[in-house]
């Protein structure tokens, strides 16, 4: 029988995360303020000045230099670590691509924001799936148990060998950024055990390489070709980490996707992130009226887990996606991807675009939406304005 | 093949023996290839070289190999002075010696990247930054920069420059780092001995290299050190240290603060195709900014 090693506490999502990176000892973080992610920066500053994390705090002048730094310490061997929101993910775009172009080891964890114009600070993941072609690990936190989890489990991810992917891991801003909850956090044995120090440098003087010289047509393909067969390889690695940490928490950890009551659901939601929550009251609440519903969680976005999506989908009548951003001209992404997921398997894909800029979605929203499907009003695309 | 490195990275292998290979992908005539080849024999083995986007970038090879001897971290545009900072404090945390170097050129120092040069004086990184300015942007094919000289052509100032020069040297002393210099490629022993200098002192420091480009200041290959020597002559490029606050002019400069002493620009001017446009009153502003320059540096001096 395993013991479970945690001991139980109360904080901000942002106090979560930075606890978790405390734990995960990084050498250098470049850290640069932005609404909602600076009370994350404070506290790792503090934990720094305190001499409870020994590492180097870059304080950049802008998110641009906060992914140049981290990429550089990384480059040379270390444990990184940065976090951003909004405009400040797309502020540091040019180097998000870059990183993960290079597959350096990185872990950013981004508070989501809706992004201006208009200005607006409140939540939409907008900013956070802009980034979805940038050869980096996508990972979406439910809660702030969930953002502590993640946090720690993205660093090994990242490192390991079969890996070498930058992640990025999104949690939904204020909502989860502000909000205290209920914590259970590793003992930091554990998570040394866990979690062993990061092995390797590019920098080599002995045997020096030219890291991120221009490579001619062929070359290009052909590195690009490789880094699609390590982001698709990486799904089997995160199921696997995803175990493991079951097994030290007892908590259990979903890997890919998370399957709420679909086994024999008719017609399921697919969420990702903080509104996870909502949707899986709401499914409880229609199970209580005995409605044949489901919830199905997308916990990793990149890799994309198309093959586990059509795995637990497979029965169901219809699929109704939420997203809280949108490919304008196009539609909700994660709409868009399920339906991409579930080519030719018959299964209607509605899409529902809700919360963006922050705007209210409640259980109530999700039990609404299922019910109209249920009785019959299919739509493709609706947003949820009123 | 270390370790240390994993198999994704392996086939970017350095394979110069020497500083910096001869047979690079250089312009004739361009001097990046000796002034990285002064540069690494000052600094050694233990040196990391942060690239970004510039003709260097180039220079440096490709994914098959690179000419130089040393690590080469290649870096975006705006990057390099950040990019540098990292690894600078992780050389730091994993208690190595090694020095970090930027090698950027005036686009990327002046104009895209000067925030972030900026930025990691302000904080005072431990490392050494080398702007090679060949006044515009070369590698992208002679578009003018912030530090493009006052009438000076390129092709987008098919006219000539009707802007000054960025003073960039002087906007870094003003941030108080323990070092500022500025060089040129023809006094090769004054520019090694500032290397020298800037090796053994820690934190942020600076020196400002003047690098003639044949094909983008239109003068035949046969002549880079004769401009970059008439550029020290006629006082265009002073040659000077700051180190911790205290100016001085080095080698030839420092008999130049008597203007009669000077050469008149033309003899800067004349050598080159790009300032062909310049009527005789943009030459005397030309001139007149030289000396205003001076009257400057007189105060420098003084302090």
């Amino acid at each position: 029988m395993m013991t479970v090693q945690n001991h139980v506490t109360a904080m901000v999502g942002n106090h979560a995360v930075a606890y978790a990176v405390k734990q995960a000892k990084p050498s250098v973080l470049a850290v640069f303020p932005i609404t909602p992610q600076t009370t994350m920066l404070e506290k790792l500053a503090e934990y720094i000045e305190k001499g409870e994390l020994k590492a180097e705090l870059i304080k950049v002048e802008g998110e641009h230099s906060a992914m140049a730094a981290v990429y550089g310490a990384a480059v040379a061997g270390a444990r990184v670590f940065t976090a951003t929101s909004s405009q400040g993910l797309l502020y540091m775009t040019e180097m998000v691509y870059w990183v993960g172009g290079e597959r350096v080891p990185i872990v950013n964890a981004v508070a989501t924001r809706a992004i201006a114009e208009p200005w607006s600070i409140w939540d939409d993941h907008q900013d956070f799936f802009s980034k979805r072609d940038a050869s980096w690990i996508m990972m979406m936190a439910e809660n702030v148990q969930d953002a502590y989890d993640m946090t720690l489990q993205a660093f090994r991810i990242s490192e390991d060998k079969r890996v070498l992917l930058p992640v990025m891991m999104g949690f939904d801003g204020f909502i989860l950024t502000h909000t205290m909850e209920r914590l259970m956090v590793l003992d930091d044995e554990i998570v040394d055990k866990f979690l062993p120090p990061r092995e390797f440098s590019l920098i080599d003087f002995k045997d020096p390489v030219n890291v991120g010289p221009i490579a001619a047509p062929d070359d290009y393909m052909k590195i690009k070709y490789e880094t699609m067969k390590a982001i698709n390889g990486s799904k089997a690695v995160i199921e696997e980490i995803s175990k493991d940490y079951e097994k030290i928490t007892g908590r259990k950890q979903y890997g890919l996707v998370e399957c709420y009551m679909c086994e024999d659901a008719e017609y399921v939601f697919t969420t990702s992130g903080a509104w996870t929550g909502d949707a899986r009251e709401a499914v409880r609440r229609l199970r209580n009226q005995g409605k044949k519903v489901g919830l199905l969680k997308i916990r990793v976005i990149r890799p994309f887990p198309k093959e586990r999506i059509k795995e637990v989908l497979k029965g169901v009548s219809g699929v109704v996606t939420f997203d809280r951003e949108y490919s304008f001209g196009s539609g909700g992404v994660l709409a868009t991807e399920v339906k991409a997921s579930l080519y030719n398997s018959g299964i209607e894909v509605m899409s529902v675009i809700a919360g963006i800029g922050g705007k209210d979605v409640r259980p109530s929203h999700f039990q609404r939406v299922m019910e109209d499907v249920l009785n019959g009003h299919k739509f493709e695309e609706r947003w949820l304005n009123e | 093949m270390s370790e240390l490195v994993p198999e994704y990275i392996r086939r970017k292998k350095v394979i110069s023996q020497q500083h910096f290979f001869r047979g690079n992908a250089a312009c004739p005539g361009c001097p990046i290839p000796k002034e990285l080849e002064l540069l690494l024999e000052v600094m050694g083995k233990k040196t990391v070289l942060v690239v970004p986007a510039s003709c260097s970038t180039v220079i440096m090879g490709d994914i098959h190999g690179s000419p130089s001897q040393v690590p080469v971290i290649h870096s975006a545009f705006a990057a390099s002075a950040a990019i540098a900072s990292g690894i600078s404090r992780q050389l730091r945390m994993r208690g190595d010696d090694a020095k970090v170097v930027v090698w950027a050129g005036d686009g990327a120092t002046g104009d895209i990247g000067f925030a972030t040069v900026s930025g990691a004086a302000e904080r005072n990184e431990d490392i050494i930054y080398v702007c090679y300015d060949n006044e515009a942007f070369m590698n992208t094919g002679i578009q003018r920069s912030s530090l493009t000289p006052f009438g000076a052509w390129t092709t987008t100032t098919p006219t000539g420059k009707r802007e000054f020069k960025k003073p960039v040297p002087f906007i870094m002393i003003e941030h108080k780092i323990p070092y500022v210099a500025t060089a040129s490629i023809a006094y090769p022993f004054d520019y090694q001995a500032k290397l020298r200098k800037a090796k053994d002192i820690q934190g942020f420091r600076y020196i400002h290299l003047l690098s003639p480009c044949p094909p983008g200041w239109r003068f035949d290959s046969s002549l880079t050190i004769e401009v970059a020597k008439v550029a020290v002559e006629t006082g265009v490029w002073p040659l000077f240290e700051v180190v911790n606050g205290e100016f001085s002019l080095t080698g030839l400069s420092k008999t130049l603060l008597d203007k009669s002493k000077r050469k008149p620009v033309e003899e800067y001017l004349k050598l080159q195709g790009r300032f062909d446009k310049m009527t005789k009153d943009d030459v005397r502003a030309f001139q007149e900014a030289v000396d205003s320059m001076w009257e400057y540096i007189k105060q420098l001096v003084k302090k």
